[in-house]
């Protein structure tokens, strides 16, 4: 029994038809089921929240996380090292590397040549923040973005490292930061789930996993649900060949006629529920074609995230729809972008990534801004952990590769209370290890949280005895990141 | 009667002792009230974690709360609430002074908490222990007989609790609703509209038990019991870490259905899951079962840590087992000591300890079980298994006669050998590449390249001098002779390589290898390195590598042959090194070959692996084989005499080699008729026997290796070892112990033994939880402090002794639940009754809760005749929607074909990282982890997915053509057949007006539309065509899938 469910069993009537059995808000009765029931709660289908949430006014009401994955090298994007060119070659020095376990693919290698980016940084915008020559539109956005160049992870692999950034635990079976968000605040939605993930396709790279959107112990409606660019774009969207809407809505009055019998007969509110929530999925059958419809869509929009946006399955058309999704009120917005694990051919494989999400990622924070919304969207770039600054297999002319590394990699974020046009925290000379300021996964959630409203050490759920959070028993809010 | 009912159903009845009285409440009680708000509140910083306690107060022991404290007084002063510092502090509203304090953001006490405390203070603060850590006793019943409508204990103890609020049983369900709940809760399937009839129409005395006696008996009983245990098992055909790699463990699966369906008892049950392989003669069965614990995750992600990842795998281990029949939380003691159960973190490293001796690697194979596993033959195979075992003895038998003749005619062909001249002698089969370097310059060489390709190897003279056998290559550390594309075995090809060699001093470089030019690239090779023989198989040089060397320096200058053989396994224990034809011992340097490692490269000689891995000296008489020579052959081939030389050889002075090649060679060129024949039966009985070998599936068990040293790991970190700890059970689960159980085996007896509070109460009460919907304990995985109470302690405590008194005998246990009066009851709610226990925690009422992910299909399939009832066997892949997995992977979906896609749904191949989307949908576990409680949510997808998955489609669509051509002939007649399938019951006369209103709109928009009809009709891969007319089908379809989704369809009530 969570807060949420104790609280709504306070009012009688409300509890009544409110609480269904098993926890799962109420229902609009009045308008779904005629007079006869009328007089009881009037809430969604879609969760509402736990009462006394947010916490405090948080300046953001939405996420949309693009999520980088496989560890998007810090030092050939937002992490000059010039030292670096002359050092090339040279093995990285043991009084940096202290000892810090390596990932079994580098951890047997003879030797660790440090190597220099091969791409040239500038400074852009008022705030002078660093980029490479490989993110030509991010730069666009320096003052609007905040640079994290002090991010660290505990985990050396992609699994671990991407549950945790995820669900804030290494090893699977805690709720992912969005369900968690779903389930503190609810949705803001009545046609939509508040939890919507897309991934890029066709790009490669290191796999997924479902989980890493589920709701662990949670109950399973705050997982996040995949809209995907092949079929329906949520799972079993479209009606059976042959049947029109038409059918589909006499369908529905003859299910839901012979549910209201049977619910005057067994009185389970759980019939009820179950009655809107087909009356929702009505409503989903509209509504999400016509969100995933860029038809409407003007052309110069598409002259700001790049003809790609036009093909659904690409990082572009996922961030155009992560900005529909934004205007209609989806709390959580999940991207993932595959294909940034460059343990070889470096050089060559991160200018394809880069050239695939660079103008998007700043195409939506532009978008968001002249549209109002990126003062209550918090938008988040970062992959799950940096790369070495020394060489994986063999140095040549041409290539080198880097290997996972969890001391220090860079995010940016932006929007929904963040303080643009700062660069936070600092590396040493290898970006091997943080000089200044150093930001975990915890704080980082802790943050996020903070910026919606909830406080991390608040938003909690009993399983097996213990009241489990995001942030476990860690975190802290990065204050000088906020507005 | 029902005392002989009772009597018969073997309840104990305590005898004239009347009905039990409900607790008198003048006090408050420990364990109901006090503990939880001890717990909740203070044990936090004042309970068993010695690490976080503060103040040194520990509220969790009596001891403890009446110390003195350090700041003065007593935390608890028995019957004296005033003079306990503990109620000062809690109700204290200096938030400074306040517990639990404000600063760490913990709200205070409510006023009735305060109470609560207060009172038991004054009362005398009288201390009990945990109640699930007390064995459980047998409580009194009374007399049932006297009562209205009790059937058994059961109701007895129901009716006391239920009277004590003033509540009484609801009326019985009738039989078509009891019939339907039953089936469903025994055998996941609704009663077959035979079966229905036949219990309704049975008027004897007992009908019902013997209705539920033939639920029990069915095939489909052990599926659906299996379906859940696949849960707690967390049962799975893929390893769940990021690549997410098939493996195969169905036949254990196939043991647990078994285990079911024979009604094994539960301790058997219990310890061959456990401890299989550890019974003494244990059949091969009793190892599948151990399998129960190799079910959990694994990782074949490139760079994992082994030990990371093995402990993480021993930690699953011990933490389900704990949950599974412990119902403990033990995961919360693995980083510091448990906050509110008095488990240390020592005893959970002790307890660790158990599961820690497997020998196993953290980075396992994607592509397959990993070691340690078995065969496991299903009984047609092991027939065959048999038969062709008896027919390898056979052939072995007559070749053991054979070799008696062999000597005198080996001797005779010796003596004969001296007449056809020089004749020499060299095993050929399979023989993929030779090079003697005589004479035939057909070979090129080599010198030059570079790493990345920019500059090409150029072609030089091949240069030759006197080698062992005629002339060999001369290598001069900067050229290879190169082959061409020969070779390029990959990592499951079993390989051989000979070769003889004389190494410069110092050289170091390949003899043989199959690289390209990056000398950490991927291929094999057998190499000369720091002065030892090298071998190497790598798919990445740095950790998915085979690599060792010989323990033996090679001599420089000197002639000497090398051989190489490799089985194809993957593993180092499968490679043979020989210096000299003498096997040599050698150092492992890697074994972490789990991914292929094929190399595009061509095969060369001297060199492979760029330019510092050319080899300096001569190389003679290169023979690649695509197999594993055996032992024999590799030592013949380090003999470079010929047969008559090595003949002419008094017989005690030639070597092993010698004496190998005159063997093989007289065997396959001078060997008798008979003799050959012998020989190629044993062969061909070997090859037909191990080509069978190899399709008969495995399965993953358990192995006792080695005992690994366990350590207390600080913080849970792998390497952060602390203390060394032997193997031991938690001290506060067993008073009466003297000492705990020594290893796995006898832990899994002592979990089913009397001593153990736990098990029985655990066991039964998911069993209650799958009837009820919700257990007794609700807290199914936590009977800890911070569980829940029982609702009924009196029941769960007599189910508890009941079952295991009775053998733990599982199907009896459910019979007697579900004949009970309590079990019985209809389901209507009350809305008064509702109101005051939503939950049903009373049990005023039947239960009535929406049906598992894997009930829901399967009632589909079957109501719809589509159902395949084959029992066991590997997994199938029904319907899915397609690019799920290409989504997420690179690994493709391959639905299946024919009866494969209407298996029962604990069949369905269970990808973990993305798992069965219907299943997810209705909140099936995703066993990632052991999972006991059930979650059941109610959202718009389950709509979406019982209205539009083809799976629900398709079966509305054989269940319109079932009625379609069934006896009914009017549509109010083919609807009540709809509804006796699908709900067990006929449809009352506004359900069947609805449902025809909804037909003959259905028909008339249809009739006019065949395009739609065909579209709408095509859904699945079942013939559907020549069954009915297609708009008569296609309007029934729809009023099927309509009761498909109905409320009452999905719930059993």
């Amino acid at each position: 029994m969570n807060a949420g469910e104790s609280i709504s069993r306070t009012a009688t009537r409300r509890h009544f038809f409110g609480r269904t059995a098993k926890g799962l808000g109420s229902i609009a009765l009045a308008h779904l089921l005629g007079d006869d029931l009328s007089g009881s709660a009037d809430a969604p289908t879609q969760p509402r929240g736990l009462p006394g949430l947010p916490h405090f006014a948080g300046r953001a009401k939405r996420v949309i996380w693009l999520f980088q994955s496989g560890g998007p090298s810090q030092l050939e994007t937002f992490d000059p090292k010039p030292g670096l060119a002359r050092l090339r070659g040279q093995d990285l020095p043991q009084s940096v590397r202290k000892g810090q376990r390596l990932t079994t693919m580098t951890a047997s290698q003879a030797s660790f040549p440090l190597v220099e980016s091969a791409f040239e940084f500038q400074q852009h915008g008022a705030s002078g923040a660093w980029m490479s020559e490989l993110l030509p539109h991010t730069a666009r956005i320096a003052d609007d973005i905040c640079i994290v160049r002090s991010m660290h992870t505990d985990a050396i692999n992609h699994d671990p490292a991407v549950t945790f950034l995820q669900t804030g635990a290494q090893i699977a079976g805690r709720p992912s930061m969005g369900a968690w968000l779903s389930y503190g605040l609810g949705s803001e939605s009545s046609e939509l789930p508040s939890f919507v993930v897309m991934v890029t396709q066709g790009a490669g790279g290191q796999p997924l996993y479902d989980r890493l959107w589920g709701s662990g112990f949670l109950p399973t409606r705050y997982q996040g649900v995949k809209f995907r660019s092949v079929g329906d774009p949520v799972l079993y969207l479209s009606d059976p060949g042959g049947f029109t809407r038409g059918q589909r809505r006499r369908f529905l009055d003859t299910v839901g006629a012979l549910n209201r019998m049977q619910y005057e007969e067994y009185g389970d509110p759980e019939i009820v529920t179950r009655i809107a929530q087909y009356e929702m999925a009505f409503r989903m059958q509209r509504s999400v074609p016509e969100l995933t419809d860029l038809t409407t869509e003007p052309d110069p929009v598409f002259d700001l995230y790049g003809e790609d946006a036009r093909r659904p399955g690409t990082y572009a058309y996922n961030c155009l729809l992560a900005r529909r999704l934004a205007e209609r009120g989806v709390r959580f917005i999940q991207l993932y972008h595959r294909g940034w694990d460059q343990h070889g051919s470096l050089a060559s494989g991160i200018r394809t990534q880069a050239k695939a999400t660079d103008q998007a990622s700043a195409a939506l924070v532009l978008d968001l801004k002249q549209r109002g919304l990126l003062d209550d969207t918090l938008v988040v770039w970062g992959g799950e952990f940096g790369r070495t600054v020394y060489c994986q297999g063999t140095l040549t002319e041409s290539e080198y590769g880097r290997d996972h590394h969890p001391r220090c990699f860079t995010v940016w974020m932006a929007g929904g209370g963040i303080r643009g046009g700062q660069t936070y925290g600092s590396t040493d000379e290898f970006s091997y290890n943080i000089t200044e300021n150093p930001v975990d996964v915890h704080d980082l959630h802790a943050t996020m949280l903070h910026l919606l409203g909830v406080d991390h050490t608040k938003l909690t759920y009993k399983f097996q005895g213990r009241r489990f959070r995001l942030t476990d028993v860690h975190g802290r809010v990065v204050k000088p990141l906020l507005a | 009667m029902l005392q002989a009912l009772a009597v018969a159903l073997g309840f104990l009845v305590a005898a004239g002792t009347g009905w039990s009285e409900p607790r008198v409440r003048a006090g408050v009680d420990y364990n109901d009230d006090v503990r939880p708000i001890l717990s909740d509140r203070c044990y936090a910083c004042h309970g068993p974690d010695a690490g976080q306690r503060q103040a040194g107060l520990r509220l969790d022991r009596q001891d403890g709360a009446l110390a003195a404290l350090s700041g003065g007084g007593r935390a608890v002063v028995p019957g004296s609430a005033a003079e306990s510092v503990v109620m000062e502090r809690v109700a204290s509203v200096d938030p400074a002074l306040r517990m639990p304090p404000a600063y760490m953001g913990h709200d205070p006490l409510t006023d009735e908490e305060i109470g609560i405390l207060r009172q038991w203070i004054d009362e005398g603060a009288h201390w009990e222990g945990h109640w699930s850590f007390a064995r459980p006793v047998r409580p009194a019943v009374g007399d049932i007989t006297r009562r209205e409508r009790p059937r058994n204990a059961i109701d007895a103890l129901v009716l006391s609790a239920l009277e004590r609020e003033g509540l009484a049983l609801a009326e019985p369900a009738d039989r078509r609703a009891i019939a339907r709940r039953a089936a469903l809760d025994l055998t996941g399937l609704p009663a077959s509209t035979e079966a229905t009839e036949a219990f309704l129409n049975d008027s004897e005395p007992h009908a019902y038990e013997r209705f539920l006696d033939r639920l029990l008996a069915s095939p489909r009983y052990g599926e659906h019991m299996a379906a859940m245990w696949l849960d707690a098992a967390r049962y799975a055909d893929t390893n769940g870490y990021q690549t997410d790699g098939t493996r195969f463990m169905w036949r254990w699966r196939d043991w647990v259905i078994d285990a079911f369906n024979g009604n094994m008892p539960f301790d058997d049950f219990t310890v061959e899951q456990l401890a299989g392989d550890m019974l003494p003669n244990a059949t091969r069965d009793q190892v599948v079962a151990s399998g129960f614990n190799r079910n959990h995750r694994t990782t074949a992600e490139g760079g994992s840590v082994n030990e990371e990842f093995r402990v993480e795998y021993v930690a699953d281990r011990a933490e389900t087992t704990a949950t599974v029949w412990l119902g403990l939380t033990l995961g919360c003691a693995r980083c510091h000591d448990h906050k509110f159960d008095p488990i240390s973190q020592r005893e959970y490293y002790q307890f660790f300890a158990y599961f820690n001796n497997v020998p196993e690697k953290g980075m396992v194979w994607n592509f397959g079980n990993e070691d340690p596993l078995i065969r496991a033959p299903t009984a047609e195979q092991e027939a065959r298994l048999a038969r062709l075992e008896q027919e390898l003895e056979g052939a072995e038998a007559a070749w053991r006669e054979a070799e008696a003749l062999l000597e005198r005619e080996q001797e005779d062909w010796e003596a004969g050998l001296a007449r056809v001249g020089s004749l020499d002698w060299a095993p050929e089969r399979a023989l993929v590449a030779r090079e003697s370097f005589d004479g035939r310059l057909a070979v090129r060489s080599m010198t030059g390249g570079s790493i990345d390709g920019s500059s090409k190897p150029k072609q030089v003279a091949t240069e030759l001098a006197e080698g062992v056998l005629g002339r060999a290559g001369v290598f001069d550390a900067t050229r290879y002779a190169d082959l061409g594309p020969v070779g390029n075995f990959n990592y499951l090809d079993a390989v051989s390589v000979s070769a003889w060699i004389r190494p410069d001093s110092g050289s170091n470089g390949a003899i043989v290898a199959c690289m390209g030019e990056n000398p950490i690239g991927n291929g094999w090779g057998l190499f000369v390195r720091g002065g030892k023989l090298w071998w190497h198989m790598s798919q990445r040089w740095t950790d998915l590598s085979v690599r060792l060397e010989t323990k033996r320096g090679i001599a420089p200058g000197q002639w000497q042959h090398v051989l190489l053989t490799y089985d194809g396994n993957r593993k180092a224990k499968g490679i043979r090194i020989y210096i000299d034809g003498i096997e040599q011992e050698t150092n492992v340097l890697f074994d972490n070959l789990d991914w292929p490692s094929r190399s595009n490269s061509t095969l060369k000689v001297g060199g492979g692996g760029g330019l510092d891995n050319r080899f300096g000296g001569r190389i003679d008489e290169v023979r690649v084989y695509g197999r594993e020579l055996s032992p024999a052959e590799a030592r013949s081939l380090s003999a470079k005499e010929t047969l008559q030389s090595i003949a002419a050889m008094p017989a005690d002075a030639r070597t092993r080699g010698q004496r190998d090649k005159l063997r093989l060679a007289y065997l396959e060129s001078g060997a008798s008729v008979a003799v050959r024949s012998a020989l190629r039966r044993v062969r061909e009985a070997r090859r037909r026997h191990d080509a069978f070998l190899d399709d008969i599936p495995t399965v993953m068990v358990m192995r006792e290796g080695p005992e690994r040293q366990a350590f207390v790991l600080e913080r849970g970190r792998y390497d952060a070892h602390g203390e060394p700890v032997g193997a031991a059970t938690p001290e506060a689960l067993d008073d009466r112990r003297k000492s705990p159980p020594s290893d796995r085996l006898e832990l899994a007896r002592w979990i089913v033994s009397d001593s153990n509070p736990l098990t029985a109460r655990v066991t039964v009460n998911r069993f209650w939880q799958m009837l009820f919907g919700t257990g007794l304990v609700k807290t199914v995985e936590d009977f800890g402090s911070q569980g829940e109470a029982p609702s009924n302690q009196a029941l769960l405590d007599w189910l508890a002794v009941e079952f295991a008194e009775s053998g733990w005998d599982v199907k009896r246990l459910l019979k007697t639940i579900m004949s009970s009066a309590t079990y019985r009851q209809s389901s209507r709610l009350d809305p008064q009754i509702l109101e005051r226990d939503p939950d049903n925690r009373m049990l005023a009422r039947g239960p009535r809760f929406r049906l598992a992910a894997a009930s829901i299909r399967d009632q589909a399939l079957a109501a719809s005749g589509l159902l395949e009832e084959r029992i066991g066997g590997p997994s199938v892949r029904p319907y899915q929607p397609p690019g799920l997995w290409e989504e997420l992977s690179g690994n493709a979906y391959e639905t299946g074909a024919g009866a494969d896609l209407y298996r029962r749904s604990l069949y369905t191949y269970w990808k973990r990282t993305v798992a069965p989307p219907s299943m997810m949908n209705f909140d099936a576990s995703d066993r990632e982890v052991c999972t006991v409680g059930v979650k059941r949510t109610n959202t718009p997808l389950q709509a979406l997915n019982m209205m539009n998955d083809p799976t629900f489609v398709e079966a509305a669509r054989n269940l319109a053509a079932l009625v379609l051509g069934g006896e009914q002939r009017d549509p109010a007649g083919r609807i009540a057949a709809i509804y006796r399938r699908v709900l067990g019951r006929p449809p009352r006369k506004a359900e069947t007006d609805a449902l025809q209103s909804l037909l003959d709109s259905f028909l008339a928009e249809f009739a006019p539309d065949l395009d739609a009809v065909e579209r709408f009709l095509e859904m699945g891969e079942s013939e559907w065509r020549g069954l009915a007319d297609p708009v008569d089908l296609a309007a029934y379809a729809a009023v099927a899938s309509a009761v498909l989704n109905l409320d009452e369809a999905i719930t059993k009530q």
